[in-house]
């Protein structure tokens, strides 16, 4: 999941509010055990109609912005369901940030788990952002995550700001699961203490089993 | 040093280190999986060569892809493919880890959510996470739920923790009764309505009021549920005698000695007095109406006397094109009064709503009338433990009296994933908890309620106010 600290491509304007993962990720293509095929259903029914077919008018099936690599849009993007295939398909599809005043909370740090960018910036300035990649003619953007600046082709700028954490992981990819697994540990010894106050919480649900299958 | 709230209780009770000045390495009791959020999760796993930390701090259900047709529990099979691979797929890792799983025809399988509690795994205090966002439905009872993703869910398989940014806090005060035929569902509604679909969104939100105090257990798992549409990272409750009763009856294995310590601990759950709020919401409950979304965004939702709102007044741009894109989706002129709208659809369970006390309101107002022609209402139990509990009341034969269908436990069309799926155009009374575009279906037309006024539309055939019904009863 490493990304380099540039992204510089074309940018599709997706003026809406609180675009939910239902959205970017149908129903229908949730049932893999994979992470295969989601480029096609990603925002599916805004890109294609009931029979199947290309939605001319539908942004990101314009011939301006194909190719797009990030996406410009309202707030709370991404809200609602926990459906972490909505980032899988948005960087199959080329996606490789998303620009909007807020996102949904979950998609957040799905988005971060798997090094997709996503920068938050004031409405006010997402607003500017919005009208000058609308502009056909000179769609792109620069995305600086050292600098932490945003750049439209007519030189319009913002600045946005990551966590230090945040970046590192952008800049350099992580194992999350690795690093933690080295505080083993430290796990251990907080369980030894939390079951000692609380011993009904340990294997709470292997127990639970064991009485409903005896009771059963 | 200043009072701490329960969120921060909750979240110092769990904390294994502090990462940063945002962060904390968060210790989680229990963990659920279910049968599409969490392949990817084992897969990634089995990819590095780890193994399960705890397998019996994990449980798993196949809920989201079950159809529920009304055959045996012990019958019940999947027949499209890709979904029953999903289900094999989960019974098979499961096996090799050694973890709790409700099966497709186990008789108590059944809606996450619906089934942790009911056995008793979701207790005061605890910290419980599963890869979905209404996993925010155990604040009820006291304990920090929240949401994950699948890249969290195997963090959690490898280490039973999670690397965690520490929320705001938020209050929302109910105070005053509910008015009668008024519930959990609509003050939710209500309370989303009026934050908004982002208007939690980065806090934890405690409840408490007298509207708060008086409600079941249950009620108030449907209010947190719910309150992820505000965006929330959790909904919280307080335990009082209330939680303490719905634990104790429903988790006879926490008994003796352990039970003792647990009420001990359990009196510390509360916000002190002291604690601060980033953010305070009061609302008064006795002037809630029954509520229903009109649009295609939870916080899209006006109380049954109220009129589908018109873009035209309003004057912010991104939200004038929100309201316009709903309309059109929604097939609603602006103006037109809700009351009235007739429906095609009637869902009646989900997370939200498929407990016993949603069937029983149900059954109460159906008795002795019928499903008005045209409509095809369906109940789908939370569980199969709520499916018996409801047949052994008569509840099924009544709803089956009344022209309702009577299925097996799942989500259903909440999401519909499974074969309970909307047509393109049809519009739905619904008990469940988003009104997203496509969500029950594509070109499907969601509109959320309670379970009375999902009830209530059925005999009518149209959007009505239950409680005319209530009353003429």
């Amino acid at each position: 999941m490493k990304t380099s600290s540039v992204i510089a491509g074309i940018a599709a304007p997706l003026p809406y509010s609180n675009l939910d993962t239902d959205q970017i990720m149908p129903k229908q293509f949730l049932r893999i055990i994979d992470k295969a095929g989601l480029d096609r259903g990603l925002l599916y029914d805004l890109r294609f109609d009931e029979a199947g077919r290309l939605r001319a008018d539908f942004v990101l099936n314009q011939p301006a912005y194909a190719g797009a690599s990030v996406l410009v849009a309202g707030p709370n993007f991404g809200c609602g369901s926990s459906r972490e295939h909505a980032v899988w398909g948005l960087q199959q599809f080329g996606i490789r940030a998303v620009i909007a005043p807020s996102f949904g909370e979950i998609f957040f740090f799905n988005a971060l788990n798997n090094g997709l960018l996503l920068v938050a910036l004031p409405a006010p300035q997402v607003d500017a952002l919005l009208q000058r990649v609308s502009n056909t003619a000179s769609p792109q953007v620069r995305i600086d995550l050292l600098a932490g600046t945003v750049a439209a082709a007519d030189g319009w700028a913002a600045s946005f700001q990551l966590s230090a954490r945040h970046r590192d992981m952008f800049a350099h990819g992580q194992d999350m699961v690795g690093a933690s697994l080295q505080q083993l540990d430290e796990i251990a010894r907080y369980e030894a203490a939390h079951w000692a106050r609380h011993p009904w919480m340990r294997d709470v649900a292997r127990r639970v089993r064991a009485r409903l299958d005896t009771a059963g | 040093m200043p009072g701490m709230t329960l969120y921060d209780k909750l979240v110092a009770s769990h904390e294994v280190a502090r990462i940063d000045g945002e962060h904390v390495l968060l210790y989680v009791d229990l963990h659920i999986m279910n049968e599409y959020t969490s392949p990817q999760a084992f897969s990634g796993l089995a990819a590095r060569g780890r193994r399960v930390l705890r397998p019996g701090q994990q449980m798993a259900v196949v809920d989201h892809v079950i159809p529920t047709h009304a055959v045996p529990a012990a019958a019940r099979v999947i027949q499209e493919p890709a979904s029953s691979r999903q289900a094999r797929n989960l019974k098979r890792n499961c096996d090799e880890q050694g973890i709790a799983l409700f099966d497709t025809t186990d008789p108590l399988q059944g809606i996450e959510h619906v089934v942790a509690p009911e056995h008793g795994m979701i207790l005061p205090g605890m910290a419980v996470l599963c890869g979905d966002s209404h996993t925010t439905t155990y604040g009820a009872l006291g304990a920090l739920g929240f949401g994950i993703g699948t890249s969290e869910v195997e963090h959690i398989l490898a280490t039973q923790t999670l690397v965690y940014r520490v929320a705001r806090n938020m209050r929302v005060r109910v105070d005053g009764r509910l008015p009668a035929g008024v519930s959990a569902k609509d003050l939710v509604i209500y309370v989303v309505h009026r934050l908004g679909a982002q208007g939690a969104r980065g806090y934890a939100v405690e409840y408490c009021g007298q509207a708060i105090d008086v409600l079941s257990a249950e009620a108030r798992m449907t209010l947190c549920n719910m309150t992820v549409e505000a965006g929330a990272r959790a909904a919280l409750i307080a335990p009082d005698d209330t939680t303490r009763r719905y634990v104790e009856a429903h988790a006879p294995h926490l008994a003796g000695a352990d039970l003792e310590l647990a009420h001990a601990h359990w009196r510390t759950l509360c916000s002190d007095t002291d604690a601060g709020f980033e953010l305070e919401h009061a609302f008064d409950a006795a002037s809630i109406a029954p509520f229903v979304t009109w649009g295609t965004s939870p916080d899209q939702a006006l109380p049954v006397n109220g009129t589908v709102p018109d873009p035209e007044a309003e004057p912010d741009a991104l939200a004038r094109v929100a309201l316009r894109k709903a309309i059109d989706y929604i097939g609603l002129a602006p103006g037109t009064p809700i009351a009235g709208v007739p429906i095609d659809r009637v869902f009646i369970g989900s997370c939200t709503n498929g407990r016993i006390e949603d069937l029983r309101v149900v059954a109460g107002l159906v008795r002795g009338r019928k499903v008005a022609p045209g409509v095809r209402a369906m109940v789908v139990p939370g569980s199969g433990a709520v499916r018996a509990q409801a047949e052994a009341e008569g509840i099924a034969a009544q709803l089956i009296e009344a022209g309702f269908e009577w299925r097996q436990p799942g989500c259903s069309m909440c999401l519909a994933m499974n074969d309970d799926v909307l047509r393109p155009g049809e519009r739905c009374a619904s008990t469940t908890n988003r009104n997203f575009e496509g969500r029950q279906g594509r070109g499907g037309r969601t509109h959320l309620m309670s379970p009375a006024m999902a009830a209530a539309a059925a005999l009518a055939g149209r959007i009505v106010d239950a409680r005319a019904l209530e009353h003429a009863a």
